[in-house]
């Protein structure tokens, strides 16, 4: 029961923004990003509020991660697949945007091919392998980055949701899946790089990646992003379509009774949702400038849960919080004292499950139930987006 | 508990008794040999070459392992005497002063001007008897393992020389092995010379350089033996064939034991309980490390180290496995989902402290004498005993698993709870306590794979991790809560990808066996043996 049940303004255009949290998240990340690009460029650079180019990429870097957490949050949260495997996604989406950025350098290399990146020449190749063909244009490029991952999700899901495999198996095959995936990229043969990526870039579409004008656009494009998905996935859960995933992550057995062909529904919110990681991943890469096989990882992609869990799980917002968060808190850590990180990180999967199973959404969501309960009002859909029930495998 | 401290007392004084004696024995028996050796060379010093051949002689007939050095050093010119009569090894005579070892000790003496020694001189006569002496010197040893190891290196070292004083020693020869190795060192010399008989005798032989001998004797001109040797050869490749296979199958199967016992605790915790415990391999992890912390405690006794920390590992995994069951996992009860993200949590956290504890760099346990080496089943075939070791752990390991599950009141209750919880606890079974114990076997099982991986990987914090997936593959392909199905799964598996690694890579081969599950999953969602029943609707 996620669903606001008005009937008068049901309609598709204003219903993804019915809810006020919608709303207040949608004000403040404009606000953020407005503020962000003042503060970096009307304010002076020895002003202490100036914002650095360096910040602002760190900053893009986060609302990457945000899009990204939105993502699982849009299939665990709603739909009640756990994947532990949409670092791939991520991953396969940055390889594309990567791909893209490899053939822009063109001659400029350490080799100076105009048409093989410099790791093919050292790896003494004379010809692209055929899956680099096209790299060169940005629209097909940037059509790859959604295509690519929506294809493995499809086929994956495909095969999986067909068989119903559920719960915790699904869990481990994305995990397996993501793993597989690692080794293969770590193999120089594969023709991406190898061990270390693809890195070096030099611009993106006509611009100088390296410039501060660049950064700020890339920071502003990965914010409008993330309000654009964020907004996708709001259609979907509000959506007929979405009533029908909550009621199968709820009763998956059930649903499959009332009628629905629930393979179909899982399927479509995956795809929707891998295309969501690869597009996270292809604003990723050229922010951070490098892409290797390390974010095929599995502990990669089960952080990424860990921040939409933080955040609180079904909720979209939350998981734009916690992926902030979280992904703050290891910027601090690892600066300050790295050898504590890990411990921080396990602890917070910890005590996030045991003690706050709802996340910081759910905090403010207790907070607000407890002041309405003080002023008194009586109303019978006062939490009309309680969280699941927990789906069980 | 006092008789057991007595015991152990009591042991403690035996061992330090024989360990004594033994030291005692060992440095008498070494100044024996000094004297008897000092003679020796003090034998060749002499001015009558006669007498210098038969010194030589006895210096090949006495068991000193430092015989083939003097002679090598003799041959060279480089054993000489200093001035007080003293025996030294000449490291390297070029310069004015050399550098020179203690011809007993071999303690390197310092530098010596070359004007104080004095070297001992021989003739061509002796340099002859020298040089085929040093090819066969350890074949004169009373001491058997000796005589095997030199005869193996005569293979293919052969030379019209030598012959004679092989076929000679062949006759006088008591030991089987050294016999069969003698004669194939002969008869390859025959082949290769292109002698009917030399091929005859390799017909079926599997030493790499018979078959060298054989290839070459099947380029010979003499169409006879050429055919003879070419027909040896394809028997020989068949026979090639079938023994790469069974090492395949030996290394798969080794591969295959590691991964039941990474698996196997998992079936009983995830299988049996349905709880996920994405920490197994940290447990794993600490059972390892226990064998270290034994090592370093009982420095110098690795192999009583090791046998001693099967319980100790046990103990420590399961201990902390029922800390992470009471700590965090029974709050969790109906969540799986959530139980994976905590109990990865914990792994995290175990992981960063065994850095920040002990190392982040891998610690070496060392492998007890009577693990290390191997069984030479043939000259194509030999099979490492601790793989074999691990391979049978692993079996037992599985035995008794099996017995507690199927003979114990434990097994017995931990079905009852699996089965019908709440049916269980009317029945008076107190599900709590079945939940503890059921987890700490488990956990302890990953300390016992632990144990064993000690001996076969390097011991870092990263090793559990390297496990956890495979782990659950196997258990998910074997089919939840099947003992039998994760045996299978896991030897299986280990087979497969061994057959694959050769064509494929070890990399891909590992990938093609994880497309291959996740594929198997798709097909067949609850593994190869499914469980039957009601309890497997879920």
């Amino acid at each position: 029961m996620s669903l606001t049940t008005e009937s008068s303004t049901n309609f598709w255009l204003t219903r993804p923004f019915s809810e006020r949290s919608t709303q207040i998240f949608l004000g403040v990340l404009i606000a953020a990003l407005a503020l962000v690009t003042l503060l970096h460029v009307a304010v002076p650079a020895d002003n202490p509020l100036h914002i650095g180019a360096y910040t602002v990429n760190l900053f893009g870097k986060y609302l990457s991660y945000a899009l990204l957490a939105v993502a699982v949050d849009l299939v665990w949260g709603y739909l009640g697949i756990l994947s532990l495997g949409h670092g791939a996604f991520f991953a396969i989406g940055g390889y594309a945007m990567g791909m893209y950025l490899m053939r822009q350098i063109g001659d400029r290399g350490t080799y100076g091919n105009p048409v093989l990146p410099d790791f093919m020449v050292f790896l003494n190749w004379d010809s692209l392998p055929w899956f680099w063909h096209g790299f060169d244009m940005a629209w097909f490029a940037f059509a790859m980055v959604l295509l690519a991952p929506g294809l493995l999700a499809l086929v994956f899901g495909f095969l999986a949701f067909r068989s119903r495999v559920t719960g915790v198996y699904l869990s481990i095959i994305t995990q397996a899946l993501t793993f597989a995936l690692m080794l293969a990229f770590f193999r120089n043969e594969m023709g991406f790089g190898g061990n270390n990526g693809l890195t070096d870039f030099r611009e993106i579409v006509g611009f100088d990646l390296r410039s501060d004008a660049t950064r700020l656009g890339l920071f502003l494009a990965t914010g409008v992003a993330l309000a654009l998905g964020f907004i996708l996935c709001r259609a979907i859960v509000t959506s007929k379509l979405g009533r029908v995933s909550v009621a199968t992550r709820d009763a998956e057995a059930r649903t499959r009774f009332l009628g629905y062909r629930v393979e179909r529904f899982q399927l479509f919110v995956f795809v929707v949702s891998a295309m969501l990681a690869g597009l996270a991943g292809a604003l990723y890469v050229p922010q951070v400038g490098i892409i290797n096989p390390s974010e095929f990882s599995p502990i990669f992609s089960i952080e990424i849960v860990l921040w939409v869990a933080l955040g609180g799980r079904a909720t979209l917002y939350g998981a734009v919080i916690g992926a902030i968060l979280v992904n703050y808190a290891k910027t601090i850590f690892t600066g300050v004292m790295p050898d504590a990180w890990l411990f921080a990180l396990g602890a917070m999967f910890v005590l996030v499950t045991v003690f706050l199973p709802k996340g910081v959404a759910g905090l403010f969501r207790y907070f607000k139930r407890r002041k309405r309960d003080d002023t008194a009002t009586s109303d019978p859909n006062a939490d009309p987006n309680s969280t699941p029930k927990e789906a069980s495998a | 508990m006092r008789r057991f401290l007595s015991l152990g007392l009591l042991c403690l004084m035996l061992l330090s008794i024989t360990v004594t004696a033994q030291a005692q024995t060992n440095s008498t028996a070494s100044s024996t040999d000094d004297t008897a050796a000092l003679e020796l060379l003090e034998a060749l010093d002499v001015e009558s070459y006669t007498a210098k051949s038969e010194a030589i002689t006895a210096i090949l007939q006495s068991d000193d392992e430092r015989a083939r050095d003097w002679l090598q050093a003799l041959l060279d010119g480089r054993l000489q005497r200093t001035e007080d009569g003293r025996f030294v090894l000449v490291l390297e005579n070029r310069g004015r002063d050399w550098p020179v070892a203690d011809v007993l000790t071999g303690e390197a003496l310092g530098e010596m001007s070359r004007r104080d020694l004095e070297r001992v001189g021989i003739n061509n006569n002796l340099r002859n008897q020298l040089r085929s002496a040093i090819a066969v010197v350890d074949l004169y040893s009373p001491n058997v393992e000796r005589r095997r190891t030199s005869a193996e290196r005569l293979l293919g070292e052969v030379d019209s020389d030598l012959v004679q004083p092989i076929n000679e020693l062949i006759e006088q020869e008591e030991d089987d092995q050294v016999r069969y190795r003698l004669t194939q060192a002969v008869a390859i010399y025959r082949a290769e010379a292109g002698e009917m008989e030399g091929v005859e005798a390799l017909d079926g032989s599997l030493h790499p350089r018979s078959r060298v001998a054989l290839s070459r004797a099947a380029n010979g001109d003499d169409p006879v033996v050429a055919n003879a040797a070419a027909a040896s050869l394809a028997g020989i490749e068949q026979q090639l064939k079938i023994n790469r296979g069974l090492e395949t199958l030996y290394f798969g199967l080794s591969l295959g034991s590691v991964l039941v016992l990474a698996a196997i605790g998992l079936a009983i915790t995830f299988g049996v309980m349905g709880v996920i415990n994405m920490a197994h391999g940290e447990l794993m992890m600490l059972g390892a490390y226990t064998t270290w912390a034994m090592q370093q405690l009982l420095p110098g006794q690795p192999g009583l180290a090791l046998i001693l920390s099967i319980p100790a590992g046990f103990m420590v995994a399961a201990l902390a496995g029922v800390a992470i069951e009471r700590g965090v996992i029974q709050f969790l009860k109906g969540r799986p989902l959530e139980t994976l993200l905590a109990t990865f949590g914990i792994s995290l956290i175990l992981q960063q402290l065994v850095r920040t504890v002990i190392s982040p760099l891998n610690r070496t346990v060392i492998t007890p004498e009577w693990m290390s080496g191997s069984l030479v089943v043939n000259d194509a075939l030999s099979l490492t005993l601790n793989r074999m070791y691990v391979l049978g752990f692993a079996l037992v390991v599985f035995a008794g698993l099996m017995l507690i599950m199927r003979r114990t009141r434990l097994g017995l209750e931990v079905r009852a709870v699996t089965q019908n919880r709440a049916m269980a606890r009317s029945m008076g079974i107190r599900a709590t306590r079945v939940d503890i114990m059921t987890f700490a076997l488990g956990s302890g099982v990953a300390g016992l794979a632990g144990v064993a991986l000690s001996q076969l990987t390097n011991v870092g914090p990263n090793l559990g991790q390297n496990y956890i997936i495979d782990s659950f593959m196997v258990v998910v392909f074997g089919g939840v809560g099947n003992l039998w199905g994760t045996l299978v799964a896991g030897l299986s598996l280990g087979v497969i990808n061994q057959v694959l690694e050769p064509w494929a890579g070890a990399v891909l081969a590992k990938i093609i066996v994880l497309v291959f599950i996740i594929l198997f999953i798709q097909k067949r969602p609850r593994g190869l043996f499914p469980q039957k029943g009601r309890a497997a609707e879920g």
